[in-house]
């Protein structure tokens, strides 16, 4: 059956008015404090280490992501760990809010598809975690700069700026995924635990799983390379199926000019290349253009999910 | 006139039961319609579908003569709806969430607040106006969610269960608002259970039961229908020889007695020029003469108990 009229009238609406609550709210407070935390902590942490090879090292702007002191995290771990967090606590009450608050049925008499609803909430969580990421990034630049005094290269602040992009679509796989929590579960605290059970999943367990089935679907025989490759092959295909994989080498890749490739590297493809010798920019973005297509895609994924799940639900409560 | 909602065999089947069944519903341009029946009897489930909310299981729809299945902006954008449930964001204000109404429905930015402010005046909420929502209470949503329809201006509107919770001053301002609808020539689609408000205010009712409407057309229609007896008069008089008088009565259906000169005589039709000429005929004196309306409380009692009884 064909439907008349734009399935987007009203998507500017709807994210206008989402992102003004978002941005209003009390979440937001907690994220910006946590920000502000996280910025400082990894400045604190980089510029000590950083200052002592001031000269030495081409990249010391990406240092300032990178560089860790004990007991503190470096910044990209920091980001890794709590980008999905801020994703989940935009998300995951998307949906079911409207249901609880019974104002779902009222909002969808007015002139716009569902379709405008959905993805204008998921617009405006987007947006919302890009104004949070970009804050927290040009909190920690700006520090760096004062505190090192050297200005960064343009290479540099092109990897920076792709690195923040690839940390916005690796929250926003997680944004879709509590959205679609949020269309299945009418409780919000449901949709929110699942959302951290998922999570937790993929941090904790699943780069063992994927050693363990790798271990089982390609076992070693007889101990040659060629099954210890086909194995490790596996292990890292498996384990890129989680997002959190994708996004660690993305950032490694970005962030590294040095490193050369992602997964396992043979002693004869070495040769090609002077080891440390920094890649350019373009060749680094080749190397992890797959993860982010991958990312994206999942991003898609989860979005078309909740799509469908929310089409077929009944308005009421 | 022209039919703004026209059904025809509308069906909707929730897991094997139905909600709604070969619906016929027609209502005409600038009517008031209410919408009867007990829980569960599908009213709600008719609405929906009217609004594109729910797509029927079979049958067909036309609302202002749109498909609400393959239309629904159409629909929607020209017809008003108020939820049975109807609920706000907590922590916008008043203003906020009917702007927010405005804005998805194109409104102008400077009409929209000439509206807002006007509709929220008029269901005297003027001074809540900056107030937060979440501190409302239930009458005062109730009463915002009116002020929505009246910003959005509809051709139609469409309330399910709108008074309840009124207190007794805001349901007689609510009943005014109807007729005032009415007189814009708004159609008004009305569910409810509180009878005597719908009979206050509807042209026409229809009375749903499992799903079916199985009575429709005017209050009198109704009783005259389920009761037999379309007209109702309340007389007094004193003199001898009355009661027979009254009782040749041509179309008279029941007379009864209430006291010492007062009598009851329920008709097929108009009896109040024979029961006076009667009195005077018969030499009495006629103290007072009434026609009393039907009453939608009976006919939906005695409608149901004849259905519990045959059952
Ligand atoms: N989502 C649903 N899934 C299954 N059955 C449903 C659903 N919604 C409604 N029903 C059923 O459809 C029937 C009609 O319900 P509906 O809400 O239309 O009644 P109603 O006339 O509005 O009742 P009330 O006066 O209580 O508001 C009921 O038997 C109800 O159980
Ligand atoms: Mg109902």
């Amino acid at each position: 059956m064909r439907r008349e009229g734009s399935p987007w009238q009203g998507v500017w609406t709807v994210m206008a008015k989402e992102m003004a609550d978002q941005l209003t709210g009390a979440r937001m407070r907690i994220l910006e404090l946590l920000a502000l935390v996280a910025a400082v902590g990894a400045v604190y942490a980089a510029v000590g280490n950083i200052r002592s090879n001031i000269g030495e090292d081409p990249f010391l702007f990406l240092r300032l992501f990178t560089t860790s002191r004990e007991p503190l995290p470096a910044f990209v771990s920091f980001l890794g760990f709590i980008t999905p967090l801020v994703a989940i606590a935009l998300g995951f009450d998307a949906v079911n809010g409207e249901f609880n608050r019974r104002t779902m049925s009222r909002i969808l008499a007015q002139p716009i598809y569902r379709d405008a609803l959905l993805l204008g909430k998921y617009l405006a969580g987007l947006a919302t975690l890009a104004v949070v990421l970009t804050a927290i990034w040009l909190l920690v630049a700006g520090l760096g700069l004062i505190f090192l005094g050297v200005p960064p290269g343009g290479e540099e602040v092109a990897r920076g700026l792709l690195f923040l992009l690839a940390t916005l679509a690796y929250g926003g796989v997680w944004l879709g995924l509590a959205m679609v929590f949020s269309v299945i579960f009418r409780q919000p605290a449901t949709a929110a635990l699942a959302s951290i059970a998922v999570w937790l999943f993929f941090t904790v367990f699943w780069g063992m799983l994927a050693g363990v089935l790798a271990q089982v679907f390609s076992p070693l025989q007889y101990g040659f390379l060629e099954e210890v490759l086909a194995q490790t092959r596996m292990e890292i295909a498996l384990s890129r199926l989680s997002p959190n994989t994708l996004y660690a080498e993305i950032v490694l890749a970005l962030l590294n000019p040095t490193v050369r490739a992602l997964g396992p590297v043979l002693p004869i493809q070495l040769h090609r290349a002077v080891l440390g010798a920094p890649l350019p920019l373009s060749q680094s973005l080749g190397l992890v253009w797959p993860h982010l297509v991958g990312l994206i895609a999942a991003v898609i994924l989860f979005f078309a999910l909740a799509y469908v799940l929310f089409q077929r639900q009944e308005v009421r409560a | 006139m022209d039919k703004v909602i026209e059904t025809h065999g509308l069906t909707k089947i929730y897991n094997g039961t139905h909600a709604v069944q070969d619906l016929e519903l027609q209502v005409q341009r600038g009517e008031v319609f209410g919408m009867l029946g007990p829980n569960g009897s599908g009213k709600t489930t008719t609405i929906l579908m009217l609004l594109g909310l729910t797509e029927p299981t079979s049958g067909s729809v036309r609302v202002l003569g749109f498909d609400p299945a393959r239309q629904p902006l159409q629909v929607k954008s020209r017809v008003g709806y108020m939820p049975d449930s109807v609920g706000f964001y907590d922590d916008l204000t008043a203003r906020e969430n009917l702007s927010y109404i405005a804005r998805l429905n194109r409104i102008p930015s400077a009409e929209a607040r000439r509206r807002i402010e006007s509709a929220l005046e008029r269901m005297g909420l003027a001074e809540q106006i900056d107030r937060p929502v979440g501190t409302f209470s239930h009458g005062m949503r109730q009463r915002l969610g009116l002020a929505e329809l009246l910003v959005k201006k509809p051709e139609m509107v469409i309330l399910d269960e709108p008074t309840l919770g009124l207190d007794p001053g805001a349901a007689r301002e609510f009943l005014d608002l109807i007729r005032g609808l009415k007189h814009e020539g708004i159609t008004v689609l009305l569910a409810s259970h509180l009878l005597h408000q719908v009979q206050a205010v509807c042209d026409r009712v229809g009375l749903f039961h499992k799903g079916r409407m199985v009575l429709e057309g005017t209050v009198r229609e109704l009783s005259q229908q389920v009761l037999g007896v379309g007209h109702r008069l309340r007389l007094e008089a004193e003199g001898d020889g009355i009661v027979e008088r009254l009782k040749d009565l041509q179309g008279l259906v029941r007379l009864q007695e209430q006291g010492d000169h007062t009598y009851i005589l329920e008709s097929e039709r108009d009896l109040r020029e024979d029961a006076a000429r009667a009195v005077l005929d018969a030499g009495g004196r006629l103290l007072t003469l009434r026609a009393e309306e039907p009453n939608l409380d009976e006919v939906y009692t005695h409608y149901f108990q004849e259905i519990a009884y045959a059952s």
